[in-house]
């Protein structure tokens, strides 16, 4: 039987993996994060889930031991928050390469120096080039639907998928949630079998140092160098974004929820001027958008639901005719520009009619997201009538700087 | 309140640091969820805090589910754990004018004058340790204070999930002083200007 009920976001993060039934966990406490794998250390030690709880020194272990857990055939998870994520980056890469299908939240905050214990994204964006598929949930609901979808994307495309949500926003926060029944998770999410299991009786040579080129095993078959190895995640990665799809329509068969695996738009049909926005910062512009349209302009909002891989194609097909775009978010390519803005302009620069687009920089470390400051910046952004200069018009604006 | 779907009704609780500002609120979240409220959201604000330090949490209601996450800036109802915090922390910051203010406090109501807000006021800390708490938990009894006045929910059904969160720990203990304390609580009507809280 499906369960309603409320409850914080780290807990609905833990009833996940605990219907997942990831047999593994490996974790090391850091804010905002610890809550979820302190409730799964309690299931594991009341007999509430059949897991092996590994208490590790530091995240870099945390994720070794995942990476170690998957190998030998087991279906294995971690979590983790700004520094805790970037010191396990290299293990992040490691666990890339050598295709393990691990899931990992992160309940995404602030980097320091200086430290903050607060919610932006710059600890996800920071990672995007990885190699991990990053999808990021706007509430409880999508934490809980996404990180059951994930393990079974994962184990389809062999590719890890980090399930991103807001420190705080969401990880402190309490609201209501289904939580699925156990059985038909066990019908969507099956038992992992791994082809590739760590097994003494069939010895295999996994990412041991590859030659520049390809060249022939030692039956004459051949083989792929490094470049080649690394073209396959490439393509399978952009692949995965119609698994994904497929997945999500599964699920939403036999669950109800879903339809917006990609995109989840909100009055975009006839919008002029559309916000692209992830996680919770793209629900905060329902009202703003409402107030707009009951005031007469035709504005939207776009949540993005998958940041890699990149759905180039699908977002630029769906924002090519629009009048602007703005872009809303949580960190930036420190010297350039905001990572998404960056990556819609240029997903959008192949159509000859692409939109105007401008780009918000907010909520940094914490900072107040005001809805009156949502409000105000997206009405003047779309009143405006005369442009600037090329390079004004694609500085990013910093809203709610108090210098 | 008012049955309207648009309508949200958006508390803040003031606490400090090891109260249980949090854990009342949640109570209340679940008892609105349990009565049919589909949007509960409820929020700590999170900073420096430690153990005695003011301390506030957000707690927003609706029919309809919720999508803005952000603090609460003009709150219909106000609760105070602690009268002291008075001094300290200007509560009424942004509340609706015939907004309610609910404070826990062995002074009379009349001591208490705020003429722009409905106000309710009970010695939560000394029914506590009437209904058998130890003295100084005043997170279950104030619930009884928000049962009275807000008209929300209730108070069996808040029993209830007092009942649940604090098994344990004096359940019906917890529930006595919740009850003791709706009882107890008293109520004047703003001073000046239309109530339309």
């Amino acid at each position: 039987m499906s369960e309603k009920l409320i409850d914080s976001g780290n807990n609905a993060a833990a009833m996940a993996v605990q219907l997942a039934a990831a047999e593994v966990i490996a974790a090391y406490p850091i804010t905002p994060q610890t809550p979820l794998t302190e409730k799964l250390s309690e299931l594991i030690a009341a007999g509430k889930m059949d897991a092996e709880y590994v208490a590790v020194e530091s995240e870099h272990s945390a994720l070794g031991v995942c990476i170690g857990a998957a190998s030998a055939g087991v279906r294995a998870f971690t979590a983790t928050s700004s520094n805790g994520l970037l010191y396990m980056s290299e293990q992040l890469h490691w666990a890339a390469g050598s295709r393990l299908p691990l899931v990992m939240c992160v309940v995404n905050r602030g980097i320091g120096a200086p430290w903050s214990v607060w919610n932006d994204h710059q600890d996800a964006m920071s990672q995007r080039d990885a190699g991990w598929i990053q999808i990021f949930a706007k509430d409880h609901q999508e934490i809980v639907d996404m990180t059951l979808k994930a393990f079974r994307l994962a184990e389809l495309v062999h590719i890890p998928v980090m399930v991103n949500y807001d420190g705080y926003y969401l990880s402190h926060t309490y609201m209501p949630f289904e939580l699925p029944d156990a059985q038909t998770v066990r019908e969507f999410l099956p038992t992992y079998d791994y082809a590739h299991t760590l097994d003494p009786e069939k010895p295999e040579s996994l990412n041991t140092v590859t030659l520049p080129d390809a060249r022939n095993d030692i039956n004459g078959v051949k083989q792929p160098g490094y470049m080649d190895i690394r073209h396959n995640l490439h393509q399978e990665m952009r692949l995965a974004l119609q698994v994904w799809e497929e997945i999500d329509a599964d699920f939403q068969q036999r669950f109800g929820r879903g339809g917006t695996p990609i995109l989840d738009p909100y009055r975009c049909d006839d919008a002029d001027f559309v916000v692209v926005a992830m996680g919770t910062l793209a629900n905060q512009f329902h009202d703003v958008v409402d107030r707009l349209r009951d005031e007469g302009l035709k504005v939207g909002v776009l949540a993005l639901q998958i940041y890699r891989p990149f759905p180039t194609a699908i977002i630029a097909e769906a924002l090519q005719s629009v009048k602007a775009v703005l872009v809303y978010e949580k960190g930036l390519s420190y010297g350039n520009q905001g990572a998404l803005y960056a990556d819609l302009k240029s997903a959008l620069y192949p159509y000859p009619n692409r939109p105007q687009l401008h780009n918000f920089i907010v909520g940094l470390g914490g900072r107040d997201i005001g809805t009156e400051d949502l409000y105000q910046t997206l009405k003047t952004a779309c009143l405006q009538e005369a442009l600037g200069t090329p390079e004004q018009n694609d500085t990013p604006q910093w809203i709610g700087l108090q210098l | 309140m008012q049955d309207d779907p648009q309508q949200m009704i958006q508390i803040r609780w003031h606490g400090r640091g090891g109260q249980g500002a949090i854990t009342a609120a949640k109570v209340v979240a679940e008892a609105t969820f349990k009565s049919g409220y589909g949007g509960v959201v409820m929020a700590p604000t999170f900073g420096t805090e430690r153990r005695g330090a003011p301390v506030s949490t957000s707690l927003k209601i609706s029919r309809e589910k919720i999508y803005d996450l952000s603090p609460i800036r003009f709150p219909d109802i106000v609760v105070v754990l602690d009268y002291l915090i008075l001094n300290e922390v200007d509560v009424t910051v942004g509340l609706k004018p015939g907004g309610l203010l609910i404070i826990n406090s062995p002074r009379p109501l009349r001591d208490h004058q705020f003429p722009d807000y409905r106000v309710a006021v009970a010695n939560v800390t000394k029914l506590g340790i009437e209904a058998g708490l130890r003295k100084g938990i005043v997170n279950s009894g104030i619930i009884g204070a928000l049962g009275k006045a807000g008209g929300l929910v209730d108070i069996e059904m808040l029993s209830r999930c007092i009942a649940a969160e604090f098994v344990g720990r004096k359940p019906e203990e917890n529930v006595r002083a919740a009850q003791l304390v709706y009882a107890a609580t008293q109520i004047s009507e703003p001073s000046r200007g239309a109530a339309n809280a």
